[in-house]
């Protein structure tokens, strides 16, 4: 090391850095000052990347410049390419992969370590063996999470007998291989720690429903911010402290305020109450196939009732968001309006996949602010609604939500899109929703169903508008 | 319990409270940049992964602190990049209205 920095030097640069993350997440939490905090914060990351290259400690330089040539090679290309639906899994992807980086750090400062037996102080030991622990539950569970919402795996509940008791036993279990390999410093006992870790991220997951991604994704940002701090223990260092606990705090306050949101507690997303009732009520999902009718209608009829309309009220879903119908959307109400007709877009609080996103897709189709409508003010509106259009959204417009105390979704609120006179639903197919919930409002004889593809069933509905 | 122990865990404390308090009051609308955002931070690991990286002597640790460098850089680069896209749709002005 030619031009190294004393200790001092470094970790107060770390302190500037802390303080930029706490400023970056501050602004960050207003929508007006929300890009600058990202910038600030991303600033306090470079000052800490930056400053630590002058450590001391270090002797090689070639294997970490190779590691960052290839992580931001990676980082960006996923970044700048993915689809903004799929912003969350993205989410979910780069936190496994600081998760994974946590549980690595421990493992090789264990294998460093260890082979001295009575070298690892106690402290360090302990955060160690959490750091790998929570880091590779993060890790495992994100990818599970990525798999779901991708739709590589069913988004569906993945249930099987005994469940809980058997992740409580592998937790037990976990418990144990981290006091062996704490006591006996033996390097088979991490190796199981990790493994078992993994498989335990796999299991919390996989039994929780694609439409409680959102919050998981959020716990488990907390958890690798824990893993995060937990390693800045293990190397004495103050920056991942800091970085670390801000997000683990900050990321379980956000964890709960978006179960609230959803109307969902968190023991309620973690242990399964989707799919648990899911199996309790069987009848639930098979009684549309005896009996209740819905009603077909075509594109031309649709646009007749939307064009002659004098209230629409437009409710996006993440049907809109896949088919990427959003700028077809805003041709259709550009369209109804030059007609008179008034417009207006609800947003529900969780519509899409995470809290936030139809208003960025809705911004990137350039629609108007003052169009949309949080859940809160549009409800009021729907009883003297001519139109309620219902794009790929299901189970935020589900009246079960309201009325049906055994349904999984009871309680949560909804889009009360049913007291509008009429509604007109487009939907690829009659099959439930993410979810996996029947929605009775498609029975309603309110309501009109226009089946295909969001965007070309919207396509259809402009070029029907311009010919009624 | 050593001193350092002791003033790192005191960051740990107020760290913690620090992070509860800042974001009491955030619009729903921004919970998921506010998520990916944080995720960002996390990405912190980095600096850990690189001492990792600047010390290991065996293959093993060198194998291992190269892919946590991999995978905190692709934590850092990619949270802030995708949360900087996330909250670009929101900075256009309505009124700038271009086609897209």
């Amino acid at each position: 090391m030619i031009f190294a920095l004393s200790q001092t030097t470094i970790n107060v640069t770390y302190l500037v850095a802390g303080v930029c993350f706490v400023v970056g997440i501050k602004r960050l939490s207003s929508p007006a000052t929300a890009r600058s905090g990202n910038v600030v914060a991303a600033v306090g990351m470079a000052i800490a990347v930056g400053f630590t290259f002058l450590d001391s400690d270090i002797d090689t330089y070639w294997l970490m410049l190779a590691g960052m040539a290839v992580g931001t090679a990676i980082g960006i290309a996923s970044a700048r390419l993915v689809k903004m639906t799929a912003m969350p899994q993205m989410v979910a992807l780069f936190n496994g992969v600081g998760g994974g980086a946590a549980a690595l750090i421990a493992a090789a400062e264990f294998h460093r370590l260890a082979p001295d037996s009575g070298h690892v102080a106690s402290d360090a030991i302990g955060a160690m063996l959490f750091s790998a622990l929570i880091g590779s539950i993060s890790f495992a569970g994100s990818m599970i999470a990525f798999g779901k919402l991708q739709e590589v795996l069913p988004g569906r509940p993945l249930v099987f007998p005994g469940q809980q008791a058997a992740n409580a036993a592998l937790f037990a279990a976990l418990l144990v291989l981290g006091i062996l390999a704490g006591t006996t410093e033996a390097g088979v006992w991490l190796v199981l720690l990790l493994a078992g870790a993994l498989l335990f991220g796999v299991l919390l997951v996989l039994p929780i429903g694609g439409a409680d991604m959102p919050v998981v994704i959020s716990l488990l940002n907390a958890f690798t911010g824990l893993a995060a701090a937990s390693a800045g223990f293990v190397l004495d260092n103050t920056a991942l402290i800091i970085g670390g606990t801000l997000v683990g705090a900050s990321g379980t306050l956000l964890t709960i305020l978006m179960g609230r949101a959803m109307n969902r507690s968190l023991a309620n997303v973690l242990f399964g109450a989707f799919g648990a009732v899911a199996e309790g009520a069987p009848g639930a999902a098979a009684a549309d196939a005896d009996g209740k009718s819905y009603r077909e209608v075509t594109a031309e009829d649709a646009a007749v009732m939307l064009a002659y309309a004098d209230r629409v009220v437009i409710v996006p879903g993440y049907g809109l968001a896949v088919a990427q119908a959003q700028h077809s959307v805003r041709d259709l109400a550009d369209l109804l309006e030059r007609r008179g007709v008034d417009v207006k877009y609800a947003i529900h609080p969780v519509a899409g996949r995470m809290p936030g996103h139809m208003n960025v897709l809705l911004a990137e189709a350039n629609v108007p602010y003052p169009q949309l409508y949080d859940m809160e003010d549009i409800n009021p509106e729907f009883p003297r609604t001519d139109v309620a259009l219902v794009i790929g959204a299901n189970d935020v417009t589900n009246p079960a939500a309201r009325s049906v105390p055994e349904s999984p979704i009871y309680g949560m609120p909804i889009l009360n899109v049913d007291e509008a006179t009429n509604v007109i639903v487009l939907k690829r197919s009659m099959n439930p929703g993410f979810a996996g919930i029947d929605n009775e409002l498609y029975y309603d004889p309110g309501t009109s169903m226009l089946f295909g593809d969001a965007k070309a069933s919207v396509d259809r509905l402009v070029a029907a508008v311009k010919a009624a | 319990m050593s001193s350092t122990l002791l003033t790192s865990v005191t960051v740990l404390v107020l760290a913690a409270f620090l992070g509860f308090e800042l974001i009491s009051r955030v619009p729903t609308l921004l919970h998921t940049p506010l998520m990916s955002g944080t995720n960002a931070i996390h990405g912190i690991v980095l600096v850990g992964a690189m001492l990792i990286a600047g010390s290991a002597d065996s293959t093993l640790e060198q194998v291992l602190a190269f892919v946590a460098v991999v995978f905190a850089t692709i934590n850092v680069v990619g949270g802030f990049l995708v949360t900087d896209r996330m909250l670009e749709m929101f900075k256009r002005k309505p009124s700038e209205g271009g086609d897209a």
